[in-house]
């Protein structure tokens, strides 16, 4: 069953970011990869909320394996990241891969950090 | 490009552009099997709170030295499969590795009162990651080439 789950998850979470990533790709320029940073910046918050929230019982362990290792954690990637960022140091645009690792790290870490927060509120 | 003719309300055949599903499908699949393989090493090595997170590490470290493979071998390849990146590349290797985990595991290891785990965990992670994408990229590359100029000399 988690097993069911977790690929359930994973196959949601690819999609979204796949649809993101198009989405996001489409409407900036200038090549840096931004669609990636909005995926795993949604991803981080979403999990960080979800780890905020005390769930127990066998109902919290179901949504922890759909959507906390299924779905947050493919809709997040770092393959996609660390290629888009090798590949900014080959187009010869170091700064934009430097931006692309602070960013991304500075970002995903307040995002859960936000998601944490917020689990608090409820 | 497939496109398919619909009737309008004066009858005149109009090509209408289909909405591809096989991608989002390749990457559904791919997402599915990626996801699965990284809950398989997180069975397998699981982490203690303030232990260091092996299992993450290796996912991430794994599909980032297959990305660089892959992408090396779709550029030397002449035609390449239009499915194989959306199936391998977006949903196998992204739903393999994640950044979330990574993420919440760094901010646990800190929490649990182990800072040396969450830092060497953190920046490890990052400086492997962008080193075996690299490395995947190089020895491919390497490997495919000498073939190449062998049977295409130019």
């Amino acid at each position: 069953m988690t097993a069911l789950l977790v690929a359930a998850g994973g196959a949601l979470g690819a999609t979204l970011r796949y649809l993101i990533d198009q989405w996001v790709q489409r409407r900036s320029s200038g090549g840096f990869p931004y669609g990636t940073l909005t995926v795993n910046v949604l991803g981080s918050a979403l999990l960080g909320l979800l780890a905020g929230l005390t769930l127990d019982g066998a109902g919290g362990d179901a949504v922890r394996s759909l959507v906390g290792i299924g779905l947050c954690g493919s809709l997040t990637t770092y393959s996609t990241f660390g290629y888009e960022t090798v590949r900014l140091v080959t187009d010869g645009a170091r700064r934009h891969a430097v931006a692309n690792v602070v960013g991304t790290l500075l970002a995903g870490f307040a995002a859960a950090g936000v998601g944490l927060l917020l689990a608090t509120a409820f | 490009m497939r496109t398919s003719p619909s009737e309008t309300a004066s009858g005149v055949a109009v090509a209408r552009r289909p909405i591809q599903w096989d991608v989002p499908l390749a990457v559904a699949a791919g997402g599915a099997i990626g996801s699965l393989a990284r809950y398989g090493l997180a069975v397998a090595l699981p982490t203690t709170p303030g232990g260091f997170p092996w299992a993450t590490l290796l996912a991430n470290v794994l599909g980032c030295l297959l990305i660089g493979a892959l992408m090396a071998a779709l550029t030397e390849a002449g035609r390449p499969h239009r499915l194989l990146r959306p199936f391998v590349g977006i949903g196998v290797l992204g739903g393999f590795t994640t950044l979330s985990t990574y993420v919440i595991e760094v901010i646990d290891a800190g929490a649990a009162g182990a800072p040396g785990v969450a830092v060497l965990y953190g920046l490890g992670t990052v400086v492997t990651a962008l080193l075996a994408v690299v490395a995947g990229l190089v020895l491919t590359r390497a490997a495919l080439r000498p073939r190449i100029r062998r049977t295409e000399p130019s």
